[in-house]
């Protein structure tokens, strides 16, 4: 069996008679005896590093990797520079709790900090928290952000990532608010129906841009009306693109939300990834989670520690704004680390890129007969396509290690990045079209 | 030390991306970006060393003691880190096809039957990504069932007056009221005190045992029945279950749903705050209420975040699970229980256990006899453990403790370092009586002297300007 137990038999011994016991058993005297295991658990017996090695690695291939991914959907293959994998490995950083203790912990402190300006950097926001737990909640506690006793209802529209609007709703849900979903035109937001929508009792309404379709929503347009219904404008962003797209504060968010785990993170099966949360200076008291401010110490030095605690759930309780505690720091250290590693040239090029990319691909296989794009809007790296023989086409991508898109209603869901080059672009499309030949 | 955004140089970077091989975009100027990027320019070795400097201002729990009650600060293995870093892993898509990903739900399925049979439980979901999230879920199944069977009535959830912020902030997330219940002298749950909140409008209870002074309450069976005959139902929180795994199950005590955090029980890193995991598991008449993810299992559940969870953190829990084993896992408890005794009992000659008995993992002291005597608080004692290289002990928790330590060691300290603690504990109690003045300064030797919280809050500034 493993065991990351220091002490000896003969300390143990020694230990249980230090405080008067002479069995272990005796440390448990307050537990009803008949509730006691009576057995071990049926679990297998502990083994050796080496032996456990061997069995995970065995899991590990049991995956099928990928050589090439053309599928995004709220996950995305964007390259990661070898110090971004390297720097969240240092054990101080991965090893450490919540910095309460604001005297021995400024190093996490201080990225946070730096974390948080890049987010209003790259946001135009005014503000930002240390993250929530992926993008999908960061919205459901923006939608929380912004019901008042008036105006409980939360709009979200139909193009945004399936998993999100039922996040948001399971957090409606336990709040006994409603959620409304407005509905699609073209593969974007029906600027008719929103307008329809906005009642008075509507709180807040929620776009993605580029939205799940792929598709370029008229983020201005949309944000204005809901202005105008004196309701708050949420905007779930891919934060890469932001290097390009006009920010949530160009388009009048009150709340920018997002899926951080482009910025860094590796695919993972789903996670963890990273909520991004950054609002209006406005909205500050109102967001939830962890948030750190400068000040300075007792010597008059700059310092850094969690600040506006009045938000939150160990002061607060039932009247907290969120329960969350633990967050994704680590995740949040790694964006901050890509993107200064990216620096604002190196994130334009990978957005550039993606977007490049995707249109390329697109074209390529628009040339394809019986292939076409479902939606004629302008998009960013994503894209959905109509064809025939839509199991077969991406079947026989899997079988050449490329996973392809989406399958989506009647579409498939392309994404393309920057680490994908022509070439296996041109590979993918010579393999569509050889099976819709 | 300078923030990253005061080293940057306009113009140097990093060699990262080939030139595009394929031609340009341009997209329509009413959807680009007009404002700046001012993001830092750096190149990889200012990267390099800024992280490092801030790493080196950082204390892990591989840096030393690390007794951060109810938080389970126990040494994180390296090999959990290593197999989580497989590529087997890392690069798998969340909606790859089910053949694709067959190890991944491999791994969600051995690390299920595990904490099944630790938890007591039937079913189990990975997908919330905290203990907060896990609580959240936990309640969200009990307010389903009580949904489903049209009992409308159950409006209330109670949680003691012990309780971890989380769990009123989570009732309250999930709409119910709240119904606090007070503790008994030595912080278990006053059973007429429950009996009196009990009825037809309670949906259940949020309770931890052992309870947040490390006690466990003997009267569990009889709480868990009390709270089931009225109708209701009873959620465990496990922030405490490394003191019983392997010994006794929350299964077993009367819980229908239970969320586990695997970077506290089961040695996942915290990350400076996170990523955790907080697995729920339940019985199986609570399974069909299960989170699920809408664009893999499709909709008509409840979802609490994208995908299926954290799975990295879930890799390396399973992988410390399958390293311990069936008696590992209870060796682990015995000795975190044994650790905790121990280094209570090498304290008491100075300072004062709140409840003078056996405790579980953790123990609470109360400093406010001690207080009175020297004016030294129990803040001023944390800060001063900073000097001497420790990490404090969780300060003024529970609320029922007035000036509350709580410790708790964790299986993985040796008895030299809980006898170097109780040292140190023992010489800031004896400088107390003979220099208080200079522990109300602590700590002297740290990163900075202690910070202005007032300042912060009031004037917030929470992002760098440039000059």
């Amino acid at each position: 069996m493993g065991s990351y137990v220091p002490a000896t038999a003969s300390e143990r011994r020694e230990m249980l008679q230090a405080i008067g016991m002479s069995a272990e058993t005796e440390l448990y005297a307050d537990v009803p005896q008949a509730m006691l295991l009576d057995r071990p658990l049926d679990i297998p017996r502990g083994m050796s590093e080496l032996e456990v090695r061997s069995r995970m690695e065995a899991l590990a291939a049991k995956n099928k990797q990928y050589d090439v991914i053309l599928r995004g959907a709220g996950a995305y293959d964007h390259y990661i520079p070898s110090i971004v994998k390297y720097i969240p490995a240092k054990e101080e950083f991965l090893t450490a709790y919540t910095p309460y203790q604001a005297e021995m912990s400024q190093g996490i402190l201080q990225s946070i900090f730096e974390y948080q300006t890049m987010i209003c950097q790259l946001t135009g926001m005014d503000v930002s928290n240390a993250s929530v737990y992926d993008g999908a909640t960061a919205a459901a506690e923006a939608a929380t952000m912004c019901r008042d006793r008036k105006r409980t209802v939360t709009l979200v529209s139909a193009a945004v990532h399936p998993d999100t609007i039922n996040t948001i709703r399971t957090y409606c849900y336990g709040a006994g608010t409603e959620l409304r979903v407005v509905p699609c035109k073209d593969g974007r937001t029906d600027p008719d129906a929103l307008a329809q929508m906005l009642t008075a009792d509507v709180a807040s309404f929620i776009l993605q841009q580029p939205n799940f379709y792929g598709q370029l929503e008229d983020a201005k347009a949309l944000g204005a009306m809901v202005h105008q219904a004196k309701a708050q404008y949420i905007m779930s962003c891919n934060p890469i693109s932001l290097a390009l797209l006009a920010t949530p504060k160009e388009c009048g968010a009150d709340i920018a939300v997002g899926e951080g785990q482009c910025l860094g993170m590796p695919l993972s099966w789903g996670g963890p990834y990273l909520g991004i949360m950054a609002a209006t200076a406005k909205m500050m008291r109102k967001l939830p989670g962890r948030i750190v401010g400068q000040t300075t110490d007792s010597e008059g030095n700059l310092a850094y520690v969690l600040s506006l605690q009045a938000r939150e759930q160990h002061i607060r309780r039932e009247k907290a704004s969120s329960n969350i505690c633990s967050n994704e720091a680590l995740c949040a250290l790694t964006a901050g680390l890509y993107l200064a590693t990216m620096g604002p040239e190196g994130l334009k090029q990978a957005a550039k890129q993606s977007m490049a990319k995707a249109h390329y691909l697109a074209n390529a296989l628009c040339e394809i007969p019986g292939v076409s794009l479902k939606y004629n809007g302008e998009f960013f790296h994503e894209f959905v396509t109509v064809m025939p023989k839509q199991e077969e086409v991406l079947a026989a991508l899997d079988r050449e290690g490329i996973l392809g898109g989406l399958p989506v209603e009647d579409g498939i869901l392309w994404c393309a990045t920057e680490k994908i080059s022509r070439a296996q672009l041109d590979r993918a499309v010579s393999l569509v079209k050889e099976v819709l030949a | 030390m300078k923030l990253i955004f005061e080293k940057s140089v306009p113009g140097r970077h990093s060699s990262l991306l080939p030139a595009c091989d394929v031609p340009e975009v341009e997209l329509d100027a009413s959807l680009c970006r007009q404002e700046a990027l001012p993001l830092p320019e750096l190149c990889e070795t200012d990267i390099s060393r800024h992280y490092t400097q801030l790493c080196q201002r950082v204390h892990g729990v591989n840096c030393g003691f690390y007794p951060l009650g109810s938080c389970t600060m126990k040494y994180n293995p390296r090999i959990d880190e290593e197999i989580a870093a497989l590529p087997g892993f890392t690069s798998i898509h969340p909606l790859a096809p089910a053949d694709a990903v067959q190890g991944c739900t491999e791994v969600l399925r051995l690390a299920g039957e595990y904490l099944c049979q630790i938890s007591g439980m039937d079913g189990m979901t990975f997908q919330p990504a905290a203990g907060a999230h896990g609580e959240f879920t936990g309640v969200m199944l009990i307010k389903q069932y009580h949904d489903a069977r049209g009992d409308r009535a159950r409006t209330k959830i109670i949680v003691p007056d012990s309780a971890h912020g989380t769990n009123p902030a989570t009732a309250a997330m999930c709409g119910f009221e709240v119904v606090n219940v007070s503790s008994t002298p030595d912080g278990c749950v006053d059973l007429d005190a429950l009996k009196a909140v009990l009825g037809p409008d309670i949906a259940g209870l949020m309770l931890t045992n052992p309870n947040t002074v490390g006690i466990f309450d003997k009267n569990i069976l009889e709480i868990t029945r009390l709270v089931h005959e009225c109708g209701g139902l009873c959620y465990y929180d496990g922030a405490n279950l490394n003191a019983v795994m392997g010994v006794v199950r929350p299964g077993d005590m009367g819980f229908d749903c239970i969320h586990m955090n695997l970077h506290k029980t089961f040695a996942t890193p915290h990350g400076g705050g996170g990523p955790g995991a907080g697995a729920v598991g339940c019985k199986d008449f609570l399974k069909q209420y299960l989170p699920k993810s809408a664009i893999l299992e499709g909709e008509g559940s409840i979802q609490v975040r994208s995908f299926m969870g954290n799975f990295l953190v879930v890799v390396k829990a399973l992988t410390y699970l399958m390293t311990l084993g069936r008696e590992g896992i209870r060796e682990a408890a015995v000795n975190a229980v044994l650790n905790a005794n121990y280094l209570m009992q090498k304290i008491k000659g100075t300072f004062t256990p709140a409840f003078d008995r056996i405790c579980m993992h953790e123990f609470v002291l109360d400093l406010s006899e001690f207080k009175k005597e020297t004016g030294v608080s129990a803040l001023d004692v944390a800060k001063s453990l900073i000097d001497h290289g420790m990490h404090p002990p969780t300060m003024y928790f529970p609320l029922i403790v007035h000036e509350a330590l709580m410790l708790e060691p964790t299986e993985t300290e040796s008895r030299e370092t809980l006898d170097e603690a109780a040292e140190i504990f023992r010489a800031l109690f004896e400088q107390a009586h003979t220099d208080p003045a200079y522990m109300h300064q602590a700590p002297h030797h740290a990163q900075i002297g202690r910070p202005d919280e007032v300042k912060a809050a009031r004037s917030p500034v929470l992002r760098w300007n440039p000059a």
